[in-house]
Protein backbone atom coordinates (compact mmCIF):
# COMPACT_ATOMS: atom_id res chain seq x y z
CA UNK A 1 0.00 0.00 0.00
CA UNK A 2 2.67 2.51 -1.04
CA UNK A 3 1.57 6.11 -0.73
CA UNK A 4 -1.17 5.18 1.69
CA UNK A 5 -1.22 7.21 4.86
CA UNK A 6 -4.32 6.74 6.91
CA UNK A 7 -5.47 9.27 9.48
CA UNK A 8 -7.57 7.78 12.26
CA UNK A 9 -9.52 10.62 13.82
CA UNK A 10 -8.97 10.42 17.58
CA UNK A 11 -12.35 11.00 19.11
CA UNK A 12 -11.19 9.90 22.55
CA UNK A 13 -12.38 6.30 22.38
CA UNK A 14 -10.19 3.81 24.18
CA UNK A 15 -10.24 0.84 21.84
CA UNK A 16 -8.65 2.14 18.68
CA UNK A 17 -5.68 -0.25 18.79
CA UNK A 18 -7.58 -3.04 17.02
CA UNK A 19 -8.15 -0.76 14.02
CA UNK A 20 -4.47 0.19 13.90
CA UNK A 21 -3.48 -3.48 14.04
CA UNK A 22 -5.94 -4.37 11.25
CA UNK A 23 -4.35 -1.71 9.02
CA UNK A 24 -0.90 -3.07 9.92
CA UNK A 25 -1.96 -6.57 8.85
CA UNK A 26 -2.82 -5.02 5.45
CA UNK A 27 0.56 -3.33 5.23
CA UNK A 28 -0.82 0.16 5.86
CA UNK A 29 -0.14 2.49 8.72
CA UNK A 30 -2.79 4.37 10.64
CA UNK A 31 -1.94 7.54 12.49
CA UNK A 32 -4.18 8.40 15.42
CA UNK A 33 -4.59 12.16 15.33
CA UNK A 34 -6.66 15.22 16.20
CA UNK A 35 -4.51 17.45 13.97
CA UNK A 36 -6.67 18.99 11.23
CA UNK A 37 -3.71 19.28 8.85
CA UNK A 38 -2.73 15.65 9.27
CA UNK A 39 -6.34 14.68 8.60
CA UNK A 40 -6.65 16.94 5.52
CA UNK A 41 -3.36 15.62 4.08
CA UNK A 42 -4.02 11.92 4.67
CA UNK A 43 -4.74 9.67 1.69
CA UNK A 44 -7.57 8.01 3.63
CA UNK A 45 -9.43 9.04 6.76
CA UNK A 46 -11.13 6.70 9.22
CA UNK A 47 -13.60 8.02 11.76
CA UNK A 48 -13.94 5.35 14.44
CA UNK A 49 -15.94 5.71 17.58
CA UNK A 50 -17.14 3.82 20.58
CA UNK A 51 -19.29 4.91 23.46
CA UNK A 52 -22.06 7.47 23.25
CA UNK A 53 -22.86 9.93 20.45
CA UNK A 54 -23.09 13.12 22.53
CA UNK A 55 -19.62 13.05 24.15
CA UNK A 56 -18.08 11.86 20.86
CA UNK A 57 -19.63 14.77 18.93
CA UNK A 58 -18.62 17.17 21.71
CA UNK A 59 -15.02 16.05 21.40
CA UNK A 60 -15.05 16.48 17.62
CA UNK A 61 -16.65 19.90 17.87
CA UNK A 62 -14.27 21.05 20.62
CA UNK A 63 -11.33 20.04 18.44
CA UNK A 64 -12.95 21.89 15.50
CA UNK A 65 -12.94 18.61 13.56
CA UNK A 66 -16.61 18.26 12.59
CA UNK A 67 -16.22 20.83 9.80
CA UNK A 68 -12.84 19.38 8.81
CA UNK A 69 -14.36 15.92 8.34
CA UNK A 70 -17.40 17.27 6.46
CA UNK A 71 -15.17 19.02 3.91
CA UNK A 72 -12.81 16.10 3.21
CA UNK A 73 -12.44 15.02 -0.42
CA UNK A 74 -10.35 11.86 0.01
CA UNK A 75 -11.92 8.48 0.87
CA UNK A 76 -13.46 8.56 4.33
CA UNK A 77 -14.71 5.55 6.33
CA UNK A 78 -16.89 5.87 9.43
CA UNK A 79 -16.86 2.81 11.68
CA UNK A 80 -19.62 1.89 14.16
CA UNK A 81 -20.37 5.06 16.15
CA UNK A 82 -18.33 6.86 13.47
CA UNK A 83 -21.08 5.91 11.00
CA UNK A 84 -23.71 7.50 13.22
CA UNK A 85 -21.52 10.61 13.67
CA UNK A 86 -21.47 11.05 9.88
CA UNK A 87 -25.28 11.08 9.86
CA UNK A 88 -27.35 14.19 10.52
CA UNK A 89 -28.67 13.26 13.92
CA UNK A 90 -28.66 10.58 16.59
CA UNK A 91 -31.56 9.87 18.91
CA UNK A 92 -28.93 8.99 21.52
CA UNK A 93 -29.20 12.04 23.80
CA UNK A 94 -30.78 13.95 20.87
CA UNK A 95 -27.40 14.72 19.31
CA UNK A 96 -26.81 16.80 16.17
CA UNK A 97 -24.11 15.05 14.13
CA UNK A 98 -21.78 15.94 11.24
CA UNK A 99 -24.46 15.59 8.57
CA UNK A 100 -22.65 14.04 5.61
CA UNK A 101 -25.45 11.51 5.29
CA UNK A 102 -29.08 12.54 5.31
CA UNK A 103 -30.12 10.00 7.92
CA UNK A 104 -30.78 9.78 11.63
CA UNK A 105 -29.66 7.06 14.05
CA UNK A 106 -32.43 5.54 16.14
CA UNK A 107 -32.28 3.06 18.99
CA UNK A 108 -32.72 -0.61 18.06
CA UNK A 109 -36.17 -1.77 19.12
CA UNK A 110 -34.91 -5.12 20.35
CA UNK A 111 -37.14 -7.75 21.90
CA UNK A 112 -36.94 -11.22 23.44
CA UNK A 113 -35.18 -12.64 20.38
CA UNK A 114 -33.10 -9.54 19.74
CA UNK A 115 -31.17 -8.32 22.79
CA UNK A 116 -29.83 -4.76 22.77
CA UNK A 117 -26.97 -4.06 22.33
CA UNK A 118 -26.85 -6.14 19.17
CA UNK A 119 -23.59 -7.90 19.87
CA UNK A 120 -22.23 -10.54 17.55
CA UNK A 121 -21.97 -11.74 13.98
CA UNK A 122 -24.67 -10.80 11.47
CA UNK A 123 -24.99 -11.41 7.75
CA UNK A 124 -25.19 -8.44 5.44
CA UNK A 125 -27.48 -8.23 2.43
CA UNK A 126 -26.08 -6.22 -0.41
CA UNK A 127 -28.54 -3.74 -1.88
CA UNK A 128 -26.26 -2.03 -4.36
CA UNK A 129 -22.97 -2.51 -6.20
CA UNK A 130 -20.03 -0.58 -4.80
CA UNK A 131 -16.26 -0.94 -4.91
CA UNK A 132 -16.18 -1.04 -1.09
CA UNK A 133 -18.00 -4.39 -1.33
CA UNK A 134 -15.95 -5.89 -4.16
CA UNK A 135 -15.34 -9.57 -3.50
CA UNK A 136 -17.69 -9.58 -0.51
CA UNK A 137 -20.57 -11.92 -1.15
CA UNK A 138 -24.15 -11.40 -0.19
CA UNK A 139 -24.63 -13.07 3.20
CA UNK A 140 -21.07 -12.45 4.41
CA UNK A 141 -20.63 -12.26 8.17
CA UNK A 142 -19.52 -9.15 10.05
CA UNK A 143 -19.12 -8.39 13.75
CA UNK A 144 -21.54 -5.82 15.16
CA UNK A 145 -21.71 -4.12 18.56
CA UNK A 146 -24.28 -1.35 18.72
CA UNK A 147 -27.51 -0.11 20.26
CA UNK A 148 -28.31 2.53 17.63
CA UNK A 149 -28.47 2.26 13.86
CA UNK A 150 -29.41 4.14 10.69
CA UNK A 151 -32.54 2.92 8.89
CA UNK A 152 -32.11 1.75 5.30
CA UNK A 153 -32.14 4.72 2.92
CA UNK A 154 -30.97 6.10 -0.41
CA UNK A 155 -27.27 5.78 0.50
CA UNK A 156 -27.55 2.22 1.83
CA UNK A 157 -25.50 -0.36 -0.08
CA UNK A 158 -25.93 -3.21 2.43
CA UNK A 159 -28.33 -3.95 5.24
CA UNK A 160 -28.36 -6.26 8.24
CA UNK A 161 -31.26 -7.38 10.40
CA UNK A 162 -31.93 -7.21 14.13
CA UNK A 163 -35.64 -7.84 14.19
CA UNK A 164 -35.79 -4.92 11.74
CA UNK A 165 -33.49 -4.10 8.83
CA UNK A 166 -30.91 -1.38 9.32
CA UNK A 167 -28.07 0.10 7.28
CA UNK A 168 -24.90 -1.98 7.54
CA UNK A 169 -22.96 -0.07 4.87
CA UNK A 170 -23.67 3.34 3.37
CA UNK A 171 -21.83 5.34 0.74
CA UNK A 172 -22.14 8.77 -0.82
CA UNK A 173 -19.40 10.25 -3.01
CA UNK A 174 -16.12 9.89 -1.08
CA UNK A 175 -17.86 9.10 2.20
CA UNK A 176 -18.47 5.53 3.38
CA UNK A 177 -19.56 4.10 6.68
CA UNK A 178 -20.08 0.69 8.23
CA UNK A 179 -22.07 -0.18 11.34
CA UNK A 180 -19.94 -3.26 12.03
CA UNK A 181 -16.30 -3.50 13.07
CA UNK A 182 -14.29 -4.52 9.98
CA UNK A 183 -11.17 -4.78 12.15
CA UNK A 184 -12.86 -7.59 14.09
CA UNK A 185 -14.74 -9.24 11.21
CA UNK A 186 -12.19 -11.82 10.14
CA UNK A 187 -11.63 -12.27 6.38
CA UNK A 188 -14.69 -10.27 5.28
CA UNK A 189 -13.65 -7.27 7.34
CA UNK A 190 -10.11 -7.44 6.09
CA UNK A 191 -11.38 -7.51 2.51
CA UNK A 192 -13.55 -4.46 3.10
CA UNK A 193 -10.67 -2.50 4.64
CA UNK A 194 -8.45 -3.50 1.71
CA UNK A 195 -11.14 -2.27 -0.70
CA UNK A 196 -11.27 1.03 1.17
CA UNK A 197 -7.49 1.45 1.11
CA UNK A 198 -7.50 0.74 -2.65
CA UNK A 199 -9.76 3.74 -3.28
CA UNK A 200 -8.27 6.95 -4.61
CA UNK A 201 -9.46 10.50 -4.14
CA UNK B 1 -30.77 -11.58 15.51
CA UNK B 2 -27.04 -12.13 15.55
CA UNK B 3 -25.71 -15.66 15.14
CA UNK B 4 -25.26 -17.76 18.28
CA UNK B 5 -21.67 -17.36 19.39
CA UNK B 6 -19.14 -20.06 20.22
CA UNK B 7 -16.61 -18.64 22.67
CA UNK B 8 -13.51 -20.51 23.84
CA UNK B 9 -12.25 -19.23 27.17
CA UNK B 10 -8.54 -19.24 27.81
CA UNK B 11 -7.60 -19.05 31.47
CA UNK B 12 -4.38 -17.11 31.81
CA UNK B 13 -1.97 -17.28 34.72
CA UNK B 14 1.48 -15.70 34.76
CA UNK B 15 1.28 -15.05 31.03
CA UNK B 16 0.47 -18.62 29.98
CA UNK B 17 -2.80 -20.37 29.27
CA UNK B 18 -3.95 -22.91 31.85
CA UNK B 19 -6.66 -25.48 31.37
CA UNK B 20 -9.49 -25.66 33.84
CA UNK B 21 -10.42 -29.31 33.76
CA UNK B 22 -11.81 -28.77 37.20
CA UNK B 23 -11.98 -25.48 39.00
CA UNK B 24 -9.34 -26.54 41.51
CA UNK B 25 -6.82 -28.17 39.20
CA UNK B 26 -5.19 -26.25 36.34
CA UNK B 27 -2.75 -27.43 33.72
CA UNK B 28 -0.81 -25.42 31.16
CA UNK B 29 -1.77 -26.20 27.59
CA UNK B 30 0.02 -23.61 25.48
CA UNK B 31 1.03 -20.05 24.96
CA UNK B 32 -1.53 -17.32 24.42
CA UNK B 33 -0.70 -16.32 20.86
CA UNK B 34 -0.56 -19.90 19.61
CA UNK B 35 -3.98 -20.68 21.09
CA UNK B 36 -5.51 -17.36 20.02
CA UNK B 37 -4.52 -17.88 16.40
CA UNK B 38 -5.59 -21.51 16.50
CA UNK B 39 -9.07 -20.59 17.69
CA UNK B 40 -9.35 -17.71 15.24
CA UNK B 41 -8.58 -20.05 12.34
CA UNK B 42 -10.92 -22.68 13.76
CA UNK B 43 -13.90 -20.27 13.41
CA UNK B 44 -14.32 -19.23 17.04
CA UNK B 45 -16.63 -16.21 17.15
CA UNK B 46 -14.76 -14.46 19.91
CA UNK B 47 -12.33 -15.26 22.71
CA UNK B 48 -12.30 -14.59 26.42
CA UNK B 49 -9.00 -14.34 28.26
CA UNK B 50 -9.48 -14.77 31.97
CA UNK B 51 -6.64 -14.03 34.35
CA UNK B 52 -7.74 -16.50 36.95
CA UNK B 53 -5.23 -15.55 39.63
CA UNK B 54 -5.49 -11.78 39.37
CA UNK B 55 -8.49 -11.14 41.53
CA UNK B 56 -7.74 -13.39 44.53
CA UNK B 57 -4.13 -12.33 44.86
CA UNK B 58 -4.99 -8.65 44.71
CA UNK B 59 -2.15 -7.70 42.45
CA UNK B 60 -1.77 -5.79 39.20
CA UNK B 61 -1.46 -8.02 36.17
CA UNK B 62 1.19 -7.78 33.45
CA UNK B 63 -0.96 -7.06 30.43
CA UNK B 64 1.64 -6.80 27.68
CA UNK B 65 0.14 -9.95 26.18
CA UNK B 66 -3.07 -8.04 25.38
CA UNK B 67 -1.16 -5.98 22.80
CA UNK B 68 0.28 -9.09 21.22
CA UNK B 69 -3.11 -10.83 21.08
CA UNK B 70 -4.77 -7.73 19.57
CA UNK B 71 -2.13 -7.60 16.84
CA UNK B 72 -2.84 -11.13 15.58
CA UNK B 73 -6.58 -11.57 16.21
CA UNK B 74 -9.18 -10.45 13.70
CA UNK B 75 -12.12 -11.54 15.84
CA UNK B 76 -13.23 -9.77 19.02
CA UNK B 77 -11.87 -10.64 22.43
CA UNK B 78 -12.67 -9.87 26.01
CA UNK B 79 -10.32 -9.64 28.98
CA UNK B 80 -11.56 -10.69 32.40
CA UNK B 81 -9.86 -10.71 35.76
CA UNK B 82 -8.06 -7.96 37.62
CA UNK B 83 -10.12 -5.08 36.29
CA UNK B 84 -11.01 -3.02 39.34
CA UNK B 85 -11.00 0.54 38.09
CA UNK B 86 -11.50 2.80 35.11
CA UNK B 87 -7.70 2.93 34.78
CA UNK B 88 -7.48 -0.88 34.58
CA UNK B 89 -10.25 -0.97 31.97
CA UNK B 90 -8.70 1.82 29.93
CA UNK B 91 -5.34 0.02 29.95
CA UNK B 92 -6.86 -3.19 28.60
CA UNK B 93 -9.06 -1.45 26.00
CA UNK B 94 -6.20 0.77 24.81
CA UNK B 95 -4.09 -2.34 24.30
CA UNK B 96 -6.72 -3.56 21.86
CA UNK B 97 -9.26 -5.61 23.80
CA UNK B 98 -12.85 -5.14 22.64
CA UNK B 99 -14.49 -5.76 25.99
CA UNK B 100 -13.64 -6.00 29.64
CA UNK B 101 -15.42 -8.28 32.06
CA UNK B 102 -15.88 -7.39 35.72
CA UNK B 103 -17.00 -9.76 38.43
CA UNK B 104 -15.85 -9.36 42.06
CA UNK B 105 -14.93 -5.66 41.80
CA UNK B 106 -18.47 -4.88 40.63
CA UNK B 107 -19.87 -6.74 43.64
CA UNK B 108 -17.61 -4.72 45.94
CA UNK B 109 -18.48 -1.43 44.22
CA UNK B 110 -21.71 -1.51 42.23
CA UNK B 111 -21.04 2.00 40.92
CA UNK B 112 -18.03 0.67 39.01
CA UNK B 113 -20.43 -0.64 36.37
CA UNK B 114 -22.02 2.80 35.91
CA UNK B 115 -18.61 4.46 35.71
CA UNK B 116 -17.26 1.99 33.14
CA UNK B 117 -20.43 2.14 31.02
CA UNK B 118 -20.43 5.95 30.95
CA UNK B 119 -16.74 6.16 30.14
CA UNK B 120 -16.44 3.39 27.54
CA UNK B 121 -20.00 2.53 26.57
CA UNK B 122 -22.11 -0.43 27.66
CA UNK B 123 -20.92 -2.48 24.71
CA UNK B 124 -17.48 -2.74 26.34
CA UNK B 125 -18.74 -3.73 29.77
CA UNK B 126 -19.42 -7.39 30.45
CA UNK B 127 -20.65 -8.56 33.82
CA UNK B 128 -19.23 -11.89 34.93
CA UNK B 129 -21.32 -13.77 37.47
CA UNK B 130 -20.40 -16.94 39.34
CA UNK B 131 -23.65 -18.47 40.48
CA UNK B 132 -24.29 -21.50 42.66
CA UNK B 133 -27.60 -23.24 43.26
CA UNK B 134 -28.27 -23.34 47.01
CA UNK B 135 -31.23 -24.15 49.25
CA UNK B 136 -32.07 -20.44 48.97
CA UNK B 137 -32.07 -20.49 45.18
CA UNK B 138 -29.32 -19.17 42.91
CA UNK B 139 -26.67 -17.16 44.72
CA UNK B 140 -23.74 -15.08 43.52
CA UNK B 141 -20.28 -16.17 44.71
CA UNK B 142 -17.04 -14.21 44.93
CA UNK B 143 -13.35 -15.02 44.47
CA UNK B 144 -14.06 -18.32 42.82
CA UNK B 145 -10.56 -18.59 41.37
CA UNK B 146 -9.18 -19.38 44.81
CA UNK B 147 -10.75 -22.27 46.75
CA UNK B 148 -9.74 -20.81 50.12
CA UNK B 149 -11.34 -17.44 49.48
CA UNK B 150 -14.52 -18.43 47.68
CA UNK B 151 -17.52 -17.08 49.53
CA UNK B 152 -21.14 -16.27 49.05
CA UNK B 153 -21.83 -12.67 48.09
CA UNK B 154 -25.26 -12.59 49.72
CA UNK B 155 -26.95 -11.71 46.47
CA UNK B 156 -29.66 -13.51 44.58
CA UNK B 157 -28.31 -14.06 41.08
CA UNK B 158 -31.26 -12.71 39.10
CA UNK B 159 -31.53 -9.57 41.24
CA UNK B 160 -27.83 -8.83 40.82
CA UNK B 161 -27.96 -9.27 37.06
CA UNK B 162 -31.00 -6.99 36.76
CA UNK B 163 -29.26 -4.33 38.83
CA UNK B 164 -26.04 -4.58 36.82
CA UNK B 165 -27.98 -4.30 33.59
CA UNK B 166 -29.74 -1.16 34.86
CA UNK B 167 -26.34 0.26 35.76
CA UNK B 168 -25.08 -0.24 32.22
CA UNK B 169 -23.64 -3.74 31.80
CA UNK B 170 -23.92 -4.58 28.10
CA UNK B 171 -23.54 -8.34 28.34
CA UNK B 172 -23.70 -11.04 31.02
CA UNK B 173 -21.56 -14.15 31.28
CA UNK B 174 -23.28 -16.51 33.70
CA UNK B 175 -20.99 -19.19 35.05
CA UNK B 176 -23.07 -21.91 36.67
CA UNK B 177 -20.75 -23.33 39.30
CA UNK B 178 -22.68 -26.54 39.92
CA UNK B 179 -21.94 -27.54 36.35
CA UNK B 180 -18.44 -26.19 35.94
CA UNK B 181 -15.80 -28.74 35.00
CA UNK B 182 -18.15 -31.74 35.16
CA UNK B 183 -19.24 -31.71 31.52
CA UNK B 184 -22.81 -32.76 32.09
CA UNK B 185 -24.21 -29.88 30.09
CA UNK B 186 -25.01 -26.25 30.74
CA UNK B 187 -27.40 -25.41 33.59
CA UNK B 188 -30.44 -25.02 31.34
CA UNK B 189 -32.92 -24.34 34.16
CA UNK B 190 -30.87 -21.52 35.63
CA UNK B 191 -29.94 -20.00 32.28
CA UNK B 192 -33.54 -20.04 31.12
CA UNK B 193 -34.62 -18.27 34.30
CA UNK B 194 -31.91 -15.62 33.93
CA UNK B 195 -32.62 -15.23 30.21
CA UNK B 196 -36.15 -14.18 31.11
CA UNK B 197 -34.92 -11.26 33.23
CA UNK B 198 -32.01 -10.19 31.02
CA UNK B 199 -32.44 -7.80 28.09
CA UNK B 200 -28.76 -7.74 27.09
CA UNK B 201 -26.89 -10.66 25.51
CA UNK B 202 -26.48 -13.66 27.82
CA UNK B 203 -23.48 -15.96 27.54
CA UNK B 204 -23.67 -19.42 29.14
CA UNK B 205 -20.64 -20.80 30.93
CA UNK B 206 -19.91 -24.03 32.77
CA UNK B 207 -20.72 -27.61 31.89
CA UNK B 208 -20.11 -28.10 28.16
CA UNK B 209 -19.14 -31.68 27.42
CA UNK B 210 -20.47 -32.47 23.98
CA UNK B 211 -22.09 -30.91 20.92
CA UNK B 212 -25.61 -31.60 22.11
CA UNK B 213 -24.98 -29.46 25.21
CA UNK B 214 -24.35 -26.50 22.92
CA UNK B 215 -27.51 -27.16 20.93
CA UNK B 216 -29.52 -27.39 24.15
CA UNK B 217 -28.22 -24.14 25.62
CA UNK B 218 -29.24 -22.27 22.47
CA UNK B 219 -32.61 -23.88 21.83
CA UNK B 220 -33.76 -24.55 25.40
CA UNK B 221 -32.15 -21.74 27.40
CA UNK B 222 -32.05 -19.07 24.68
CA UNK B 223 -28.43 -18.15 25.34
CA UNK B 224 -26.80 -15.80 22.83
CA UNK B 225 -23.43 -17.44 23.20
CA UNK B 226 -21.82 -20.47 24.79
CA UNK B 227 -18.47 -20.30 26.49
CA UNK B 228 -16.30 -23.35 27.10
CA UNK B 229 -12.68 -24.19 27.78
CA UNK B 230 -11.56 -27.76 28.30
CA UNK B 231 -13.66 -29.40 25.58
CA UNK B 232 -11.99 -27.08 23.09
CA UNK B 233 -8.50 -27.11 24.57
CA UNK B 234 -8.40 -30.89 24.62
CA UNK B 235 -9.52 -31.10 21.00
CA UNK B 236 -12.56 -33.20 21.92
CA UNK B 237 -14.81 -30.68 20.19
CA UNK B 238 -13.62 -29.05 16.99
CA UNK B 239 -15.44 -25.77 16.46
CA UNK B 240 -16.04 -26.23 12.74
CA UNK B 241 -17.59 -29.65 13.35
CA UNK B 242 -19.66 -28.25 16.22
CA UNK B 243 -20.98 -25.45 14.01
CA UNK B 244 -21.97 -27.89 11.27
CA UNK B 245 -23.83 -29.94 13.91
CA UNK B 246 -25.64 -26.81 15.16
CA UNK B 247 -26.46 -25.63 11.62
CA UNK B 248 -28.02 -29.04 10.85
CA UNK B 249 -30.33 -28.38 13.79
CA UNK B 250 -31.30 -25.01 12.32
CA UNK B 251 -29.35 -23.04 14.90
CA UNK B 252 -27.95 -19.92 13.27
CA UNK B 253 -24.17 -19.93 13.56
CA UNK B 254 -21.44 -18.19 11.58
CA UNK B 255 -19.85 -20.66 9.20
CA UNK B 256 -16.36 -20.04 7.97
CA UNK B 257 -15.46 -20.60 4.35
CA UNK B 258 -12.97 -23.42 3.70
CA UNK B 259 -10.10 -21.02 2.96
CA UNK B 260 -10.63 -19.48 6.39
CA UNK B 261 -10.23 -22.67 8.36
Amino acid sequence: MAGTNVAIVDGGGANIASLEYALQRLGARGQLTTDANVIRNASHVILPGVGAAAPAMARLTDAALADVVRDLEQPVLGVCLGMQLLAAHSDEDDTACIGVFDAAAGRLAGGPENPVPNMGWCRIQRTGAHSLLDGIEDGSWFYFVHSYALPPGADTIATADHGEPFSAVIARNNFHAVQFHPERSSQSGSKLLANFLAMTA
Amino acid sequence: MAARRIIPCLDVRDGVVVKGVRFRDHRIVGDILELAERYCQACADELVFYDITASPEGRTVDRSWVNRVAAVLDIPFCVAGGIRSVADAEDVLKKGADKISVNDPALADHGLIDTLAKRFGSQCVVLGVDSLETDDGYRVYRNTGDPEKTMAAERETGAWIREAQDRGAGEVVLNCMNQDGVRRGYDIAQLRQIRAVTGVPLIASGGAGNARHFADVFTEAGADGALAASVFHSGEIEIGVLKSYLAEREIDVRQCSPEQS
